[in-house]
């Protein structure tokens, strides 16, 4: 008997429990949301061990809901929701670990994290449109309390532009499928009928509804220009928050493109084909170019997310099953480097040091203040750049090679992007870690308010990092690893779209 | 001129004088007076009814009986209500009782 | 003997050892030292091992490729590659590496962070080692990205020197732009071929099919696949050998620790782009024989490498500090590698790339020698007279010197120069490669002769230099190895017995003798001799008075030589083009963040805000008047209509007296029946 199709509900309970707990003491809050992030990786641990790939979506509960629409609790997995699966269940345990210092409202803190958790989970293993809709409001609604509760910078306002963003996201795909559902009169809503629905679709409004629905997902994914809401977002959400909505949320929006508005709708894809990719191109150069001239430092990893999206949405642009698996790579690549840098920025240097400023971090002597931070940075800054050895490597390169086949220019603009990507990361870690105040030598004199103690970081800081760090690494040197479960996957029919339409 | 006619001639005028006491005069005590003249008027009524009138039977003298019997409770509660009335405004004039007006 | 499948222990050793080092606690300084020089000479041994079996069968390619993943249908292959070409490079590689690892050892005896100096040198190493045997363009360029982080690594060393952290983040943004090209043209390859292998029995690009099919795929233009892969390639080699025109980091990379300069910016890493275009070399000679094609690979290859050359050797005339002359003098060097393989004669660039791996090493480790004893002086103004002070380092640098120039017949410069303007001499399309290398030869021996000069002889200009000491013995044993190999590595490829040659191309060379280059032997010959005699003229003869004298050639040509010592202003054009663009593309997309795409999120919510204000408008005024009107008329009338209860009970009852009078006389008239 398979845990996974527990672990919503288990999440779910977990956040209740959480709430109960927390009215006693912060600790007992704590334990329980371990626990519960715990029980989620062991649950996807044991399924991705017996996981057998295929290309079919294996069924894990199916029961009538709402009977009169058509509308079932259908769970159901197959290699790319695995994949996004452990990749949540990495990321909320890492969340959890670098949450621990949460000091007011734990209870509640937990319970709203734990109830996002669960919505993310919900979304990747549903096989029912609505189910899965359902699940991404219940991923939405906690985002806000956490951003405006425990955040900082602006959190309200950040708070209130990320719902905006996402509510108006999901209106757009929530119109576009319920169009879909009337026009093309389906019978339910699992994928196969939806999709037999836009296939009975005139050619003007399958273009209309993909339009909707994909911008809908992409505004969720940051798809230039609809990214705002992500570095704001990111910069005033708290450590853990920050982690999960560049790790996984912005995940959800690229796997609804991916899950349903591509294999939908392959008629109003390649009418919309073009746009996207010069929009996924402009995503990654213009997000690496607001980088580069940010002054607070969460600011940089909020573009860099946007630029590392870009290349999500660049994979699914060229609709090739090669950059498909790629992208899919992608996300899970970006979600466990993305929660690193975040969470060296907003856990192990802005509680210690109480500033994000660059000028002000230049001035310190961050590499011995902290030294332990530093290092976690430059090996995840190495990652965010690309680097061979690192899981961005293989996923960016199976992307462009796929972006090259279908069109050069796509590769060249992105991989110019890779370079300003490059620029920033180095900027950032120059500034922030190896300032100018390092110019002082070890041995010198010291006043007293500059006295440098190295602080360690603390054990669940470093357990934290220690698994995006290994997963990083994992996926980089053996991407099998999940290319495995992915790539099957995308052999099933759902994604021949591209290989029934003739490349020009 | 029957002497019906006389007795109902002489309750009528009773009636008017008690009427026009109720309507017009100031003091509360007067007013109750003139209610009891209006009530007597009535019982002469019954009383010349039963003594000339067609029908048989003792209605008329019976309704007299009950009528003086409520009259004089009517008495004691109006009187009651003017010693309470001027206990409170210290005066009986009924134009100074006008709490009620809107 | 070593199996071609056995190659990756020759990088796993270092890699291993930067591993270990990299987790090893900082209080243990000695630990990563020992693991590096074990694992380096561990290589060094496998590497000849490998030789020995590479030259068994030159011809052959002997390859072990694997799957690295499988992409759904199609595998992303890399493998291991066994030829001379890449045995030769490693021999050579761990041979200079270990000398200057164990110069490092006294170099930086004192510094705290030794440990971590091994580490990235270990780490190095290792990547420049898997690039020498890769038999993939993928895994090349896997390992081409960690040389580059290591080189960052390393120049960045001394991060505390703003100059240094700088210098290190230029180095690395200006080869990752080089990078940018040949990451798109190992896009394009494996579009076109579906394989990243060198060699793979036939089905590998380098191989017979794959090529034709390249140089039949025709571009718009005339261009063909081969070409344009060919150019983008070339482009990454241009970054990584500091080639005109992103040569501009390789100076400035001087701020590393000198063994660094030595080691990675001077014999190896350098000359990994040369490598490169030699290894793909079919491919860029695949569009030699086509007609038609506007501009062959090989030839943008020697124009830029005849470029540079020349620009390189200019530059180098009016430096002051030693590492930054010699720095130049590799740029101008490489261009001289680069220039050989676009006429063609990749063998005899990979020759030069031996013999100046050996004598750059050696110049470099020389001035690491004399700035160690001089208290870090390198300016050579403020240096003289230590050829008394530190003999034997004064003997290797002239060995080294002479090499560098190319004295005649003892020399291995100058058996490798000399074939390489040979090969230039003959190349068909032009002779301007030929000339550019033959003014090469004579700013080269000038510039040298300048730097021993101002060095070594006169007198002591400066306290570093007056209170020199010649320098530890695990210095001058580097220094004394690499001396003899700079002389005697040029004897295994003179005309007379050209074995590298033969090895390298796998199939024998005749030897033509003496006869058919000799007016290009006494023709370069001369030219040297007038190059020495220049620059002894100008400097060896009436040495600088003290460290503010004008240089010589500066009050005879002052306008040209302000314009090379501000290197012809080409960093301040950089600065004020590309750095201005992409400064100005950078904030032109935050002003749209700001502004635009911010701009509009304002917009929206002021949007929203003001209909909502609109609508609080409608509701006060309009439809909230009207209620509170109706509302206040109502309690007007109520007010007046309840004047009619007057509380007195008397008009009440006259009011009933009134209405009973009125029922009784309507139901006496039979108004109402």
């Amino acid at each position: 008997m398979s845990l996974l199709p527990w672990i919503p509900v288990a999440t779910l309970a977990g956040a209740v429990l959480a709430l109960a707990a927390g009215a006693r003491s912060a600790a007992a809050a704590r334990a329980v949301a371990m626990v519960t992030a715990l029980f989620g990786l062991l649950a996807a641990g044991v399924a991705a061990a017996r996981f057998t790939p295929s290309s079919e979506l294996v069924t894990l509960v199916d029961v009538p809901w709402i009977a009169q629409l058509g509308i079932r609790y259908h769970l159901a997995v197959d290699g790319i929701s695995l994949s996004l699966v452990v990749l949540t269940a990495i990321a909320a345990t890492a969340g959890v670990l670098f949450s621990w210092t949460v000091a007011e409202r734990v209870g509640e803190f937990f319970a709203l994290y734990l109830t996002l958790v669960a919505g993310v989970y919900g979304v990747f293993l549903s096989a029912d449109v609505f189910l899965l809709f359902v699940f991404y409001e219940i991923a939405i609604v906690p985002k806000y309390f956490l951003v405006a509760g425990w955040g900082s910078t602006r959190r309200e306002y950040g708070a209130m532009k990320l719902v905006l963003y996402s509510f108006a996201g999901s209106a757009l795909v929530l119109a576009g499928l319920v169009w879909t559902y009337g026009a093309g009169g389906a019978e339910g809503f699992s994928f196969g009928a939806l999709t037999e629905a836009a296939a009975r679709m005139s050619y003007g409004e399958n273009v209309a509804a993909f339009g909707l629905v994909f911008f809908g997902f992409a505004t969720l994914a940051g798809l230039f220009p609809l990214h705002t809401w992500a570095p704001t977002g990111h910069v005033a959400a708290p450590t853990a928050a920050s982690m999960l909505l560049a790790g996984v949320v912005m995940k959800l929006g690229a796997y609804g493109c991916l899950r349903i508005a591509l294999p939908f709708y392959p008629v109003g894809f390649a009418a919309w084909q073009m746009v996207i990719g010069w929009l996924a191109v402009a995503g990654i150069v213009y997000a690496g170019l607001v980088a580069l001239v940010q002054r607070d430092f969460k600011f940089v990893i909020g573009y860099s997310s946007v630029s590392h999206m870009g290349f999500v949405m660049l994979g699914l642009a060229t609709g090739e099953v090669e950059a498909l698996g790629g992208a899919t790579l992608q996300m899970f690549s970006h979600g466990v480097i993305a929660g690193l840098l975040f969470a060296v920025v907003g856990r192990m240097v802005y509680e210690r040091e109480h500033t994000r400023d660059l000028v002000e971090l230049e001035a310190l002597p961050m590499h011995r203040r902290l030294p332990g931070a530093a290092a976690v940075f430059v090996l995840a800054g190495l990652a965010s750049m690309g680097l061979p050895g690192f899981s961005g490597f293989p996923a960016e390169l199976k992307i462009l090679t796929g972006a090259w086949a279908f069109h050069p220019l796509w590769a060249v603009g992105a991989a110019g992007g890779v370079l300003v990507a490059g620029a920033f990361t180095l900027r950032v870690i120059q500034r922030a870690f190896f300032g100018r105040f390092s110019a002082v030598p070890a041995t010198a004199a010291e006043t007293p308010d500059q006295a440098v103690v190295p602080t360690r970081l603390t054990l669940p800081e470093r357990l934290g990092a220690l698994l995006l760090l290994a997963a990083t690494i994992l996926i980089g040197l053996k991407p099998d690893l999940l290319l495995d479960w992915i790539m099957p996957a995308l052999q099933s029919p759902a994604f021949h779209f591209a290989a029934s339409r003739a490349v020009p | 001129m029957s002497p019906l006619h006389l007795c109902l001639a002489l309750s009528a005028a009773l009636f008017c004088t008690g009427l026009v006491a109720v309507l017009i005069r100031g003091n509360a005590i007067l007013v109750l007076l003139g209610v009891e003249l209006m009530l007597n008027a009535a019982n002469l009524n019954f009383l010349a009814f039963w003594r000339f009138g067609p029908g048989g039977g003792e209605a008329g003298l019976v309704f007299v009986l009950f009528s003086i019997a409520v009259a004089a409770a009517e008495a004691a509660v109006g009187m009651a209500l003017v010693i309470a009335v001027h206990r409170h405004l210290r005066s009986i004039r009924i134009a100074d009782a006008n709490r009620l007006k809107g | 003997m070593l199996h071609a499948s056995h190659l990756w222990l020759i990088p796993a050793l270092p890699l291993l050892a930067a591993a270990v080092g990299a987790a090893a606690p900082r209080t243990a300084r000695r630990l990563p030292v020992a693991l590096a020089l074990g694992a380096i000479i561990g290589s060094f041994l496998l590497s000849l091992a490998a030789l020995a079996g590479a030259l068994a069968a030159p011809a052959a390619k002997l390859t072990a490729n694997f799957t690295w993943f499988w992409a759904g249908s199609t595998a992303v292959r890399l493998g291991w590659l066994l030829d001379p070409l890449g045995a030769l490079m490693s021999v050579l590689v761990c041979g200079v590496s270990v000398l200057v690892f164990i110069f490092s050892t006294a170099y930086l005896r004192d510094d705290p962070r030794l440990g971590r100096f091994f580490t990235c040198l270990s780490l190095f190493v290792a990547a420049m080692l898997g690039l020498l045997v890769a038999n993939s363009l993928l895994l090349l360029l896997v390992c081409w990205e960690l040389v580059g982080l290591a080189s960052y690594l390393l120049i960045g060393f001394w991060f505390e020197r703003p100059a240094a952290a700088a210098a290190a983040k230029k180095a690395f943004i200006t080869t990752r732009l080089g990078d940018l090209g040949f990451l798109l043209g190992l896009l394009w390859l494996f579009h076109a071929t579906g394989s990243s292998l060198f060699y793979d029995g036939g089905a590998g690009v380098l191989e017979g099919g794959a090529l034709e099919r390249l140089a039949a795929t025709t571009l718009p233009g005339g261009w063909t696949a081969a070409t344009g892969i060919g150019l983008l390639l070339f482009a990454g080699a241009v970054g990584k050998s500091g080639q005109f025109p992103l040569h501009v980091w390789l100076p400035d990379a001087m701020e590393g620790p000198t063994p660094v300069s030595a080691l990675i910016h001077a014999a190896t890493m350098v000359a990994a782009g040369v490598f490169l275009v030699a290894r793909v070399f079919p491919l860029m000679a695949a569009d030699q024989g086509l007609g038609g094609v506007p501009v062959h690979a090989l030839t943008a290859v020697a124009v830029i490498g005849s470029v540079t050359a020349l620009l390189g050797a200019l530059l180098a005339v009016a430096q002051t500090d030693i590492k930054r002359v010699l720095a130049y003098s590799t740029v101008s060097q490489l261009g001289y590698m680069m220039l050989a393989v676009g006429v063609g004669a990749w063998e005899a660039a990979v020759f030069h790339l031996i013999t100046h791996a050996c004598f750059k090493a050696l110049l470099f480790l020389g001035s690491g020698s004399v700035i160690h004893a001089a208290h870090h002086e390198q300016d050579a103004r403020r240096l003289g007279g230590l050829a008394t002070r530190m003999r034997f380092t004064y003997v290797t640098f002239l060995l080294g010197t002479g090499a560098l120039i190319g004295l005649p017949l003892v020399f291995s410069g100058f058996w490798s120069k000399e074939a390489v303007l040979h090969a230039a001499e003959l190349w068909p399309v032009s002779h301007l490669p030929f000339l550019a290398g033959l003014a090469g030869v004579v700013l080269t021996a000038f510039y040298m002769t300048r730097l021993v000069s101002e060095t070594f002889l006169g007198r002591a200009r400066g306290d570093g230099a007056a209170h020199a000491h010649e320098s530890p013995r695990a210095m001058t044993l580097s220094l004394a190895v690499l001396a003899v190999a700079s002389v005697a590595a040029g004897w295994i490829g003179t005309p007379a017995w050209p074995w590298l040659q033969s090895q390298l191309t796998g199939a024998p060379v005749a030897a033509h003798g003496l006869g058919e280059g000799l007016g290009l032997m006494i023709l370069s010959t001369v030219l040297v001799g007038a190059g020495i005699a220049a620059g002894g003229w100008m400097y060896a003869h009436s040495p600088r008075a003290d460290d503010r004298a004008p240089d010589p050639l500066a009050r005879r040509f002052p306008g040209v030589f302000a314009a090379l010592v501000a290197r012809l202003w080409i960093d301040e054009f950089y600065a004020a083009t590309v750095g201005r663009l992409l400064r100005g593309a950078a904030a032109l997309a935050a002003w749209l963040e700001r502004w635009v795409w911010g701009g509009l999120v304002s917009l929206t919510g002021r949007v929203a805000e003001t209909t909502g204000e609109v609508n609080r408008a409608i509701d006060e005024d309009g439809l909230n008047t009207g209620f509170d009107r109706a509302s206040d008329g109502l309690r007007d009338a109520a007010q007046r209509y309840s004047r009619a209860q007057t509380g007195e009970v008397q008009g009440y009852l006259r009011a009933v007296v009134v209405g009973l009078a009125v029922l009784a006389l309507l139901l006496v008239w039979g108004g109402i029946r």
